[in-house]
């Protein structure tokens, strides 16, 4: 079933794939093929092959429950939230938070993933920051 | 002679305090990364691109730290296989049928220092072959034209599900999606926007460092989320290292074993889409079949089912770079991560390269000679260090690879939208691996996408439409019959393959018992 779901997203995609591809702006430069052909094949194979799950679908995969499939949304809520609070709250501050968070629901105490949190933020910040120089970035605060 | 020459002044190169530094800097956190379930060679080189390309080291060094991470993690791989019966990557599997008995016997010092020791054996002799074999097949390069190149870009995608898939419908898809993805931008050729949807973020295309860090890295840290809650990857100090040195007689007993696995290792290797799982894999059953007929030692801690695999997976890493380097055609993840380097770096991998490049190619392989030597001075007396590592719990050490993963990423870009990318990246990427879809063609599709339509239509445009150029010569044909080979066979025989690899691992599920 999994298999057929995808292979009707994948068919989806396909055709919203080849429909962009038609709308395409053609520029002064035009070579024999075009800057649509390669995406039109391109398309094409998405499609047939998400032809080929629908008729033939392989085993059904492993998925995760219920509370195992929520962690990982609010995992992954979380961390575009942290993608977001990077450049308003600056690296220290919103790492402290998102490494926590990780450590937390991988089953640390929440007190410690707290520990945890800071200790990984001030690390990276220290070794990347400034021992490597890397540009972080950077909060109200500088940091 | 004029190699040794070329290679002399690589090793000036990859001899420089600085270039010297990097490499053990690399041979050390790629086995920390190999050593770690999960994190494998191509994980590790993803995390650390960012990281040093944004560090602003030039091209020859930054390919040094990463080809050093490269086969620092592929030695890695065999330290939790021996240790905890689980492989740090998927071609140190092989290990864990005589590595882990040989653990419980006691003798977990002498099968990792020994394991060590078949790693440099496999990997040392397949870059000498890599130095002998590559620059022939560079003579290959004048009969490449724009079509022969599309051929060899579709020969790559063909092969690259691998000789064990058994759904080349999903590789293709993934390959797809990656050529797909690579078309975002602006046409190289006439300028046209394209999937760009008047988005500014889109304009300059999708980076494939952020591709590449989300799909590997990200997706790793959401499998972690869903499988491993909780505790350690070891449950601490349940196997003694002993004697770390093992007996010169057991090194002797097992050089032919050693060589064997080389040879076939560096065979598979060098053919696309076999890979180091399959060489460790060959290389171990031959071992069974030559040494041990009535199955009386090998799974119970026989020292030569240690030394077999190992040499065959590294020596199939080391061929795996011949393709990639010669053909730009990469064999494995790791080597389609390793090419992604090179684009980075404005280098085109290819018949091109030994001639137009050869400082760096040959800086590379120098680089690549010295891993091998750090890593085996390394691995044996720092054993114990490696093994602690193992005892870090995951639920602290993965947010750790998620954060290095931002902090790379956003270091090179600056883009809070470029991060959110990534997040998006990792996401897609937990749902094909649970789709069983290999996210190394999305991977190949995005960094080889551009070259691959730049050739088509070079290719037409010189034959002025006419699609039969693509069958124009010999060479071009030839390439077709080994695309469609390498597509086709693996729907013939990869069952069959996938079948007693499986096989093997459930005899090392009753070994672990």
């Amino acid at each position: 079933m999994s298999d057929r779901i995808f292979g009707i997203f994948g068919l989806a995609l396909a055709v919203f794939y080849i429909w962009a591809a038609s709308i395409i702006k053609d520029s002064f430069m035009v070579d024999v093929v075009g800057p649509r052909a390669f995406p039109y094949i391109v398309g094409t194979i998405i499609g047939i092959c998400s032809l080929y799950f629908i008729i033939r679908p392989d085993e059904e995969p492993n998925w995760p429950h219920f509370k195992a499939f929520s962690e990982i949304v609010f995992a992954a809520a979380v961390m575009f939230l942290y993608c977001l609070a990077l450049p308003e709250l600056g690296f220290l501050i919103s790492t402290v938070f998102a490494t926590a968070y990780l450590t937390w629901r991988l089953g640390t105490e929440p007190l410690w993933s707290l520990v945890a949190g800071a200790s990984t933020s001030v690390g990276i910040y220290v070794v990347f920051h400034l021992i490597l120089g890397l540009a972080l970035a950077e909060g109200p605060l500088g940091f | 002679m004029e190699i040794l020459s070329l290679l002399a002044d690589g090793f000036a190169v990859a001899l420089t305090p600085q270039n010297f530094f990097l490499a053990v800097v690399g041979c050390f956190l790629g086995t920390l990364m190999g050593a770690l379930p999960g994190l494998g060679p191509a994980n590790g080189v993803a995390i650390l691109i960012p990281i040093a390309f944004s560090m602003g080291l030039g091209p020859t060094p930054s390919l040094i730290l990463l080809v050093s991470v490269y086969y620092g993690a592929m030695y890695g791989g065999r330290i939790s296989s021996i240790l905890l019966n689980i492989p740090g990557d998927e071609p140190a599997m092989m290990t864990c049928l005589d590595g882990y008995p040989m653990a419980k016997k006691g003798m977990a010092g002498e099968a990792l220092s020994l394991s060590g020791v078949a790693s440099f054996v496999g990997a040392f002799f397949a870059t000498c072959g890599l130095v002998l074999l590559a620059p022939q097949l560079v003579k290959i390069a004048l009969l490449f034209g724009p079509a022969e190149y599309f051929v060899l870009f579709t020969v790559a995608f063909a092969t690259l599900g691998g000789i064990s898939s058994n759904n080349q419908a999903k590789s293709a898809f993934a390959a797809a999606l990656g050529l797909g993805i690579a078309m975002i931008g602006s046409d190289s050729q006439t300028g046209s926007q394209r999937f760009t949807f008047d988005h500014i973020h889109l304009y300059d295309g999708i980076d494939f460092l952020i591709a590449i860090v989300g799909l590997f890295a990200l997706s790793e840290v959401f499998i972690f989320l869903e499988n491993h809650r909780g505790g350690a990857v070891a449950s601490s100090g349940e196997v003694k290292i002993g004697r770390i040195m093992p007996d010169f007689g057991m090194i002797k007993r097992c050089i032919p074993s050693m060589a064997r696995g080389t040879g076939l290792g560096f065979f598979a290797g060098v053919l696309p889409g076999a890979g180091a799982s399959l060489g460790s894999f060959l290389a171990y059953s031959l071992e069974k079949q030559t040494v041990d007929r009535d199955g009386k030692t090998f799974g119970k801690g026989d020292p030569r089912g240690v030394a077999a695999p190992e040499a065959g997976n590294n020596a199939a890493s080391g061929g795996a770079l011949v393709p990639m380097l010669a053909l730009g055609v990469p064999g494995s993840g790791t080597t389609a991560v390793l090419l992604a380097v090179l684009l980075q770096l404005n280098i085109t991998p290819g018949p091109l390269l030994f001639t137009k490049n050869p400082d760096v190619v040959w800086g590379l392989i120098a680089a690549l000679f010295l891993a091998n030597f750090i890593l085996l001075a390394m691995n044996i007396p720092l054993v114990g260090i490696f093994t602690r590592v193992l005892m870090v719990p995951t639920r602290i050490l993965m947010p750790i690879v998620a954060m290095i993963s931002f902090v790379g990423i956003y270091s090179i870009t600056g883009s809070s939208f470029d991060v959110m990318l990534m997040v998006g990246f990792g996401i897609a990427g937990w749902v094909l691996r649970k789709l069983d879809v290999s996210l190394v063609p999305v991977i190949l599709g995005i960094l080889l996408g551009n070259q691959m339509e730049v050739n088509l239509r070079r290719a037409m445009t010189i034959s002025d439409g006419d699609w039969m150029v693509l069958f124009g010569s010999p060479l071009a044909i030839i390439l077709w019959v080994i695309a469609v080979t390498g597509f086709v066979l693996p729907m013939v025989m990869g069952r069959r393959i996938k079948k007693k690899m499986e096989a093997a691992r459930d005899e090392e599920a009753f070994v672990g018992d």
